[in-house]
């Protein structure tokens, strides 16, 4: 089992938010005080190595035109840190690549992100919230065909030495792709897709990639677990599937003691309660599929965005599986139980730091997990452990 | 009344057909094509009223190459060819107004007459403000206030219509938002291309059109060298929902009556 310390590098200081119709896309960004947003990004940097010095690696990821992740253009942070860390390994995830006009630029990015960290890249690429969609001013129809066309892209572009080659698809045109630098790590950086649906894990364990979901609790998790595996079979990558090739990222707060780990969860929950964002920006045309739009309009709930309604409170958040918080004991028995419904997995991102969670008491999430629970996950799940053993051998057959 | 299945580079076109007459091609808006609309009978009454759903709307089908309202207008030349129609008179509603107006920059001597109802396609304005509002941005009421000249009235209950419908209404959606996302409703070249179509053209909207404005239908119309405007009260953009009668009457009197 690895874990990741994971920050948004958020920017908590806003006003009253029924004074605005939403955190994402269309804040006015007069409300961002850079002087206030240097010393954040400060803190977060530190963050980050503190958990490096414990053990945990490192993981961020990308947003534009919001409070909430004051991120938006990921691979410079990491360039930052992979100057700054000595030892963890570089999780970026992810790259929009559905939302980004050059593919190829984005693999120059990461193969120079690899170069300079003497391979500790982790590229992760993603498809993106819907309130993306308006900060790139990207087709929200076709979105996939566009991020799997663009990831061959970048792998291509990655492991071909021999010169110039050409790429005439179907969304991206190039006539010479021959970058400087490539990546260190042969025959190129570890691979990381998210993705919230069965039928987007199906093709992400096709391909083999690290299949990563946030928040998605206790049954949709299973779901998309099982159509990873079931893909990865489908695919001829054998029998077993080990279990690093499966991520959960869950909001996580560990605490010395009960009433110090409480107070840091109803923290941790301003990733939830502050995402304030109207169905216009949520839900663009064409993001989500006819039939999924017909099922919203019938009353089922949106995904994307369902995770601020239930589980606004740290006890239904724990409940949901979206949140482990507690003292060490408690959190690891939280943990056991979600990856034994689940099948079981390899990687554990951490969201660790939200909001005004202020530093000391994240360094003290951090150091307490690392210290108290890290330990234990390594020694009940290696990583040779394998998901999915409770299906049966013919799973694939099925 | 018939509405038949015909096949165009590759897809499956769904085009409706009613009454004789002189060949009138109805493109449809965003919102797609309902033969229950009141606009039908008075139009078919005189004329023979060909509705095609453009690709990726109603029952056509979207092949996955197509993108754009210029591949539609390829499309329809290619449809106008199978229906044996060297001309026929156009009337063309919002992005239908757009498609009509590629075909009329591509061959002007396809289009008799041609009537733009609240139409996009163009750019006329400054670059720092969009010509069109973006209503995909903004909450659905605001959409309809823009939308229409009497929003309450016009107010759909999602939850009566049969999935089928719904079906319908979002794949309309998603095809309009694949088509008109960027650059936003209009194709940059299309007015530099439209001073040859010279075709009498009547440019008309509803005085409470919020997407379509009156200088824009002044500035469309200009790039046309025979054309002219009209202005139809008690109306929002959807013309052929608020005043079918009207849009109608005005349609008819243009196709036959104008010099």
């Amino acid at each position: 089992m690895r874990a990741w310390h994971f920050s948004e590098t958020a920017y908590p200081y806003l006003p009253p938010a029924d004074s605005y119709p939403s955190i994402r896309v269309s804040l006015p960004n007069r409300i961002y005080d850079p002087q206030k947003g240097a010393a954040l990004y400060d803190r977060y940097i530190d963050e980050w190595l503190i958990a490096e010095d414990e053990g945990v690696e490192i993981m961020l990821n990308e947003h534009h035109q919001t409070a909430t992740c004051v991120d938006p253009a990921a691979p410079l942070m990491l360039a930052a840190l992979a100057r700054l860390s000595k030892k963890a390994r570089l999780l970026i995830l992810g790259n929009p690549i559905a939302n980004r006009r050059q593919p190829v630029r984005v693999a120059e990015e990461m193969a120079m992100i690899d170069v300079l960290s003497h391979g500790r890249l982790e590229a992760g690429f993603v498809r993106g919230v819907p309130y993306e969609i308006l900060p790139a001013n990207s087709n929200p129809v076709r979105m996939n065909e566009r991020h799997w066309e663009a990831l061959d892209l970048i792998v291509k572009t990655w492991t071909h030495r021999d010169g110039p080659f050409s790429h005439e698809g179907r969304f991206f045109h190039h006539r010479a792709i021959n970058i400087w630098p490539r990546p260190i790590q042969q025959p190129h950086p570890p691979i990381w897709v998210s993705t919230t649906s069965p039928g987007g894990a199906a093709q992400v364990g096709a391909k083999g990639y690290v299949q990563a979901t946030f928040l998605t609790g206790f049954d949709t998790t299973k779901r998309i677990y099982e159509a990873y595996r079931r893909g990865w079979r489908e695919a001829g990558r054998g029998q077993d599937v080990p279990i690093d090739r499966l991520a959960y990222a869950a909001l996580i707060y560990v605490g010395e003691n009960e009433a110090r780990a409480r107070a840091g969860a109803e923290k941790l929950l301003w990733y939830v309660t502050s995402n304030k964002v109207p169905p216009h920006f949520a839900n663009p045309p064409g993001y989500l599929p006819v039939a999924a739009n017909v099922q919203l309009v019938r009353g089922a709930q949106n995904v994307v965005s369902a995770y601020g309604t239930k589980q606004g409170t740290v006890d239904g958040a724990i409940e949901a599986g979206t949140m482990f918080a507690g003292t060490p004991d408690q959190v690891l028995k939280q943990i056991q139980k979600h990856w034994n419904h689940v099948g079981g997995y390899g990687q554990l991102l951490i969201m660790g730091q939200a909001g005004f969670l202020e530093h000391d008491d994240t360094v003290h999430g951090i150091r307490t997990f690392a210290r108290e629970v890290y330990p234990q996950l390594k020694a009940l799940y290696p990583d040779t452990t394998i998901s999915g053993f409770t299906e049966p051998a013919n799973a694939a057959a099925s | 009344m018939k509405t038949t299945t015909i096949k165009i580079a590759g897809i499956d076109l769904e085009v409706f057909e009613a009454g004789e007459g002189p060949p009138l091609l109805w493109l449809h808006g965003g919102q797609g094509f309902n033969p229950k609309e009141e606009f039908v009978p008075p139009l078919a009454a005189r004329r023979r009223l060909i509705v095609p759903s453009h690709p990726g709307f109603g029952r056509s089908g979207l092949p996955e190459w197509l993108d754009s309202v210029d591949d539609i207008a390829h499309i329809y030349l290619e449809l106008m060819d199978r229906l044996e129609l060297d001309a026929a008179d156009f009337v063309g509603c919002s992005i239908g107004g757009w498609i009509a107006a590629e075909m009329a920059a591509k061959s002007p001597e396809r289009i008799r007459r041609l009537v733009m109802v609240g139409p996009v396609g163009v750019k006329v304005g400054s670059a720092d403000k969009l010509d069109i509002p973006d209503i995909f941005a903004m909450p659905q009421d605001d959409a309809s206030k823009l939308l229409y000249h009497d929003p309450a009235k016009m107010k759909v209950d999602l939850a009566k219509l049969t999935d089928d419908e719904l079906s319908t209404m979002f794949r309309n959606r998603e095809t309009l938002a694949l088509l008109v996302w960027e650059p936003w409703m209009h194709n940059p070249k299309l007015k530099r291309r439209l001073h040859r179509a010279a075709m009498p053209a009547l440019f008309v909207r509803g005085e409470s059109d919020g997407l379509v404005s009156a200088d824009y239908l002044a500035a469309y119309a200009k790039l046309l060298p025979n054309s002219r405007t009209l202005t139809i009260t008690a109306a929002g953009h959807v013309l052929h929902l608020e005043q079918p009668q009207a849009l109608a009457n005005a349609v008819l009197e243009f196709l036959e009556k104008a010099p």
